[in-house]
């Protein structure tokens, strides 16, 4: 009797360990359920190459979004990459052990703080800042990168340290005897070492900026125009969801759960790369 | 010109003590402005009263049962799966092709952005199951969310358990399952307590998903079909809509207080919880 209950336990186990891969198969089989038969209807390029979007007129093209996404996630890129990784070198190659210890779960303390959190303070602080410098409305690109740069140092200090802290102490006692300083150490030796783990890092923080939502929502303007400066607003294929699904029915709703099949097959494809730089880490 | 290494080298220094200075501002800056506008707000009448017109006046007190309602039922769904699969990674399968699949499942599954599981929940919950805008709705939804935490997180917890103490009570005759259920998962409680804590906090912040499927009610929910408003939601529709500034600080002050017990709390068993076993 005892062996039947074994058997039972592992197999409800097995089944149970797949529920993560299920959920995400679930996931992804609703969402183009919904929204694929619009992107058959009007075509794949009308969709995405198309930036005239009027729901009531039946007119569903995505381009200003995307490139909406595109500029702000660059910004976003440009502003928390380079903090990040000077984060992350200082914390891993630089300081005493304990206070990295100490300042890493502070640093990691900016990514349990709500997204809603940074929109607000983008909104209340940042956006009036960009009107009364730069001109314009202030709600803007600029605000959505500032904004989502901060939001994704979490990630790629964290993971960041974690690839520089996983590089043999050998290699840098090596190029430390051979007389290098330490920032020749780390620039020609470590780094490289730890570039598939850096590089993870970043397209993980890729991930989180494409696919933020309400942060964006609060300060980046949302109009529906292709921005052609760093100071004009700008819609993301995030927040052309959130900001319409309240009340689109019929061909408009399918069209939102469109622009969320984009959104899935970028996320999984910025996954995969991920996945395949860590894996190249080992 | 070459610049000589030792120049560079404090240069280089200044550069990344700045980089992680301007990093630990901001952090303080999000953090102290906050509290210093919301805190003033904050009092027992705040948390323990209904809001009125809307929110423009009154305190939180349905949000903030409706957002512990929401994390509840959340993990009460994602808990067993979790810390289920993550007992056969690390029990029953050695590191292989599964292992592989299945951390790339909760891997992708962490990656998706919340405005996605908002969809999805109101495609397949409030929609094909008729759920509507509900506790249960949202809270399933949720648990899709919080569950790669809670695998990743539980995972570490069981494989800490040393080596040795399974084969003590393998040896004594127990099988598998017992050995687990009284020797292992005992012993992982506190690792698996840091997922579940830090899920607590990432379904307190979370908006976009819930709005979508919990709907923004504000009366205290009487059943699992009704729908309930966060405060991360109250929050947002307050600022957004420009209902009370006041109102909005007090409510954020409340979730940023909240955040910071969270992380300490799971910092601190995770710190106690290593320190023992090694």
């Amino acid at each position: 009797m005892k062996n039947a209950k074994e058997v039972v336990v592992e197999k409800s186990l097995m089944l149970i360990a797949f529920s993560a891969i299920f959920m995400l198969f679930l996931i992804a089989v609703f969402i183009f359920k919904e929204g694929s038969p619009l992107i058959f209807k009007i075509g794949l390029k009308n969709f995405i190459l198309s930036a005239k979007w009027s729901p009531l007129e039946g007119q569903f093209g995505i381009l200003a979004m995307i490139i909406g996404s595109l500029w702000i996630t660059a910004g976003a890129l440009v502003i928390g990459v380079p903090l990040g990784l000077g984060c992350a070198i200082l914390l891993s190659e630089f300081l005493p052990r304990g206070i990295t210890a100490f300042l890493k779960p502070t640093i990691e303390l900016l990514a349990g703080i709500p997204s809603v959190v940074y929109g607000f303070i983008g909104v209340v602080v940042l956006v009036p800042f960009i009107r009364e410098r730069f001109g314009g409305p202030g709600l803007s690109v600029l605000a959505g990168s500032i904004i989502l740069g901060i939001m994704i140092l979490p990630t790629i200090i964290s993971i960041s340290i974690d690839a520089l802290q996983a590089v043999p102490r050998s290699y840098r006692e090596g190029s430390l005897a051979l007389g290098a300083t330490q920032w020749q150490t780390i620039s020609m030796v470590t780094l490289k070492a730890a570039r598939s783990g850096i590089l993870a890092s970043i397209i993980l923080g890729m991930g989180r900026a494409v696919g933020e939502t309400m942060a964006v929502i609060m300060v980046a303007g949302n109009a529906v125009k292709i921005p052609n400066s760093i100071f004009n607003p700008a819609r993301t294929l995030t927040t052309n969801i959130a900001l319409e699904m309240g009340f689109a029915t019929g061909d408009h709703r399918a069209a939102l759960f469109a622009t969320g099949v984009v959104l899935f097959v970028i996320i999984m494809i910025l996954n995969i790369l991920a996945n395949y730089a860590f894996g190249k880490r080992k | 010109m070459r610049i000589d290494p030792k120049v560079s080298q404090r240069i280089m220094v200044t550069v990344l003590s700045l980089a992680t200075g301007l990093a630990l501002v901001i952090l303080f800056f999000i953090i102290i402005f906050i509290l210093s506008k919301g805190i003033p707000v904050l009092n027992w009448k705040f948390l323990s009263t209904f809001p009125s017109k809307m929110g423009k006046a009154g305190g939180i007190l349905p949000t903030i049962a409706g957002t512990f309602i929401l994390t509840l039922v959340a993990l009460v769904f994602a808990v067993p799966l979790g810390v289920g699969a993550a007992i056969y990674l690390a029990e029953y399968i050695r590191e292989g092709k599964t292992t592989k699949i299945v951390r790339f499942g909760a891997d992708c599954l962490a990656g998706i952005p919340s405005i996605i599981f908002g969809l999805f929940g109101f495609i397949l919950f409030v929609v094909i199951l008729k759920m509507g805008w509900s506790i249960l709705s949202g809270g399933l939804t949720l648990a899709f969310m919080v569950l790669p935490t809670i695998i990743r997180t539980s995972e570490e917890a069981v494989k800490s358990v040393p080596y040795s103490w399974r084969e003590v009570s393998l040896s004594l005759g127990a099988t598998k399952w017992e050995t687990i259920r009284k020797v292992v998962l005992p012993n992982a409680v506190p690792g698996i307590l840091t997922g579940i804590i830090l899920s607590v906090g990432r379904s307190i912040g979370e908006t976009a998903a819930i709005i979508f499927t919990a709907g923004s009610s504000l009366r205290l929910p009487t059943s699992l079909f009704d729908s309930v408003r966060t405060m991360s939601v109250h929050f947002y529709i307050l600022s957004r809509e420009g209902i009370s500034m006041k109102n909005a600080y007090g409510t954020a002050a409340v979730l940023v207080i909240l955040i910071l017990a969270i992380n300490l709390a799971a910092y601190w068993i995770l710190h106690r919880f290593t320190k023992r076993n090694t």
